[in-house]
């Protein structure tokens, strides 16, 4: 401030005047277009697929309101029902084994091994590889005629098979193998993050204390990891919900429609059949289910670090 | 601050430039999707048929299979002003645009050159919306195709089959030896494919256009249809473990390595024998889907053409409309993409033995009432309806025990609840 009061001239006063108030508006300005953007382009269009999901529109947008019609047209679609259960499927299965085998493989890499960073960079490398080519790769493999069970095949193995790729009742689990492949080594990452950031002085203590390595992990080390779990679980459920690339380049939804998830779904009414009033009442379930599951979580996440 | 707006200055008129320019004149804008091979060669002639004309030819092509892509773009063009002159749109989604008021009439071009006198009525009335030609079609595809290796035939000493019971002899025979008896995808549209032929074999035309045009219900939930569900189980149980997900023109391939013997597709598998420089009647042949023969089901491409503003545009496009019907384009794209012409005088001299058949079939049965369009290729309902079979035909083909019953009721209900 005595800086400020013992600058001589009116001019820079003035200017300092204005820099002030260019200070104060900068930010907004320049946050302005982004919150306009996102405003629009995601909320604007959530309403408007919402207004739309109450409408008949079928190949263009249309007005004429039926109610919940499309919803309940919805709910006695077969393929819909299959790709709802299809989601929890793999939602679950995904999260799940992409939580234990991040887990484990963090654990293992604290050990201070060896090549720790070579290491780490091979299980992390699947998640700089897109979803599409993740797909393709893991649909060669897995294709009987020409991965896996025909190598087999040819090393002299004949009776090996393996074709859950082309099997109605199983191909889903391919899904979950190729999205656990790619994400599993992310969620290491973050828990070794997180475990890096552990007290080791809170380790030597309990260890003083006669207790053994995993009881250290198990009630120590992984309750005080409750935030990375968090995370955790919300970048993968978002993965899974919007699972669409993945299904479409490994089985495009197939054998049949066994694959379809929500997200192919809706690609399929909307833009292929033209019933966009069904789509989008599809798509206003999907966003029911993702804040179904995190509102509350978030809640509960929320209030109790308030509490600490 | 002064510089802030300076650089808001800039934005602005950059922004501008990026605008659409100045329309320019007797510009003919097309949207398709012909972007591969045979197609894109074709694609290419009729651009230059119409720069000989004095147009400029804007290419729209969009690439992605079933068009889905470029029908989303052209949706946002249309509602905002700016179609295409014509676009690739089939089958009765022309008469979804013609209802929105988007698409022009073709009335003057079409007297001229006498359209109703060269294009079959059961194909006409596709490209009509109130008496008026809104499209132009560019080639027949027939569906019920059988395409076959003769090689893999005469080792296993086998004849062609004519009908589904023959069908289902030889194939026995050709599995015992060790071939797979049918090539086949397992994606959707080729399952319905099959089902189309099938469906046609069994009902004959006249309950297939009741079944599939007019959604006759008495056809589509009776004994008929679960029989035709049971014949297609039993078509499809003749079709490797390995193939779903697989692409139609890599089945095709099987037949011409002689892995598998037969396979069941529309004409445009010939473009995949012909690029692989096989003839007809030689190193493979063409024969009428079993149980089909005289029947033809049809599979017509065609560009809908939209309301333009400018006089030279308009022009243009309907100088575009022209040319597609003339003869010479219609024999160099046909021969391209394994189709034949749309018009029914044409001199078929320079075409294959196939196309010369398919061109038979096609006279004959547009005479006899054997030539119905095809439900899995969007010529003979909605893309509504069409899904909802889709979804139960292809449920049923990869059902660990199909139930022909349960399926027919399906049907029905799917297709109830799509009218």
């Amino acid at each position: 401030m005595e800086y400020r009061q013992r600058r001589p001239s009116g001019v820079a006063r003035v200017s300092s005047g204005m820099m002030d108030s260019l200070q104060r508006w900068l930010p907004k300005l320049v946050v302005a277009p982004t919150v306009l953007i996102i405003g629009i382009g995601i909320y604007g269009f959530m309403l408007w697929t919402a207004v739309l999901s109450f409408t008949d529109s079928s190949f263009l947008p249309s007005y004429n309101f039926v109610g919940l019609e499309q919803y309940a047209k919805l709910m006695e679609s077969q393929r819909w029902l299959v790709a709802s259960s299809n989601l929890a499927l793999f939602g679950g299965l995904f999260i799940g084994i992409c939580l234990l085998i991040g887990v484990v493989l963090a654990i293992f890499l604290d050990q201070r091994i060896r090549q720790e960073g070579a290491i780490r960079t091979i299980y992390l490398y699947p998640m700089a590889l897109s979803m599409i080519v993740t797909g393709t790769v893991w649909r060669w493999i897995l294709n009987p005629r020409q991965g896996l069970e025909k190598m087999m095949h040819d090393w002299g193995w004949t009776s090996f098979s393996f074709d859950w790729l082309v099997n109605p009742d199983f191909a889903i689990y391919t899904i979950v193998m190729a999205a656990v492949w790619q994400a599993s080594g992310f969620v290491m990452a973050l828990f070794l993050a997180g475990l890096r950031g552990v007290d080791s002085s809170i380790i030597s203590a309990a260890r003083v204390d006669g207790a053994s390595l995993p009881v250290i992990y198990w009630k120590l080390i992984l309750p005080s990891l409750r935030p990375v779990f968090f995370s955790s679980v919300m970048v993968l459920a978002h993965i899974a919900i919007k699972s669409f690339d993945l299904v479409m380049a490994m089985t495009s939804g197939g054998p049949g429609y066994s694959t379809d998830l929500p997200a192919v779904y809706m690609y399929a009414t909307t833009f292929t059949r033209g019933q966009i009033g069904q789509g989008s009442a599809s798509a206003m379930l999907m966003l029911g289910a993702i804040l179904a599951l995190l509102v509350p979580y978030l809640y509960s996440e929320l209030r109790e670090k308030r509490h600490d | 601050m002064k510089s802030l707006k300076r650089h808001f200055t800039a934005l602005a008129m950059s922004a501008c430039v990026l605008l659409p320019t100045s329309v320019q004149a007797g510009k003919v804008e097309v949207l398709h999707w012909w972007t591969s091979g045979g197609e894109a060669r074709a694609a290419k002639a009729l651009k230059q048929m119409m720069e000989d004309q004095g147009h400029t030819w804007k290419d729209f092509a969009v690439a992605g299979g079933g068009g889905e892509a470029a029908m989303t773009v052209l949706k946002s063009r249309a509602v905002s002003g700016n179609p295409p002159a014509a676009a690739q749109i089939k089958g009765l989604e022309i008469r979804e645009w013609a209802e929105l008021g988007f698409l022009t009439s073709l009335e003057g071009v079409a007297d001229n050159q006498n359209w109703d006198q060269l294009i079959p009525p059961m194909i006409s009335d596709v490209m009509k919306y109130e008496g008026q030609y809104v499209a132009v079609p560019v080639n027949v595809h027939r569906v019920n195709w059988l395409w076959v290796n003769p090689d893999v035939m005469d080792k296993v000493g086998v004849k062609v089959p004519t009908t589904l019971d023959e069908f289902f002899e030889v194939a026995d025979k050709l599995k015992a030896e060790g071939y797979i008896p049918l090539a086949h995808g397992g994606q959707p549209w080729q399952d319905a494919t099959v089902f189309d032929a099938v469906a046609l074999a069994e009902l004959g035309p006249e309950d297939y256009r009741k079944a599939f045009v007019e959604h006759d219900m008495d056809v589509i939930n009776s004994k008929k249809m679960e029989r035709v569900f049971a014949q297609f189980d039993k078509v499809m149980s003749y079709v490797d473990d390995n193939a779903a997900g697989r692409d139609w023109n890599t089945a095709t391939g099987m037949v011409m390595e002689g892995e598998a013997a037969m396979q069941i597709m529309g004409d445009w598998a010939k473009a995949e024998f012909t690029a692989a420089g096989q003839t007809p009647g030689e190193d493979y042949l063409c024969a009428p889907a079993p149980g089909t023969s005289g029947d033809f089901t049809f599979n017509v491409d065609s560009f809908a053409m939209f309301s333009l503003s400018d006089e030279e545009d308009v022009k243009a496009q309907k100088d575009l409309a022209r040319t597609i019907l003339k003869p010479e384009f219609q024999t160099l794209f046909n021969q391209n993409k394994g189709s034949i012409p749309v018009r029914t005088d044409m001199d078929m001299g320079d075409f294959d033995s196939c196309a010369q058949a398919s061109m038979d079939t096609f006279q004959s049965s547009s005479d006899d009432g054997g030539l119905v369009p095809s439900f899995s290729h969007g010529l003979a309902t909605t893309s509504h309806i069409q899904g909802q079979i889709f979804d139960v035909v292809t449920n049923f083909a990869n059902s660990d025990n199909p139930d022909p019953a349960k399926t027919t009721d399906q049907l029905a209900s799917a297709i109830q609840s799509a009218m």
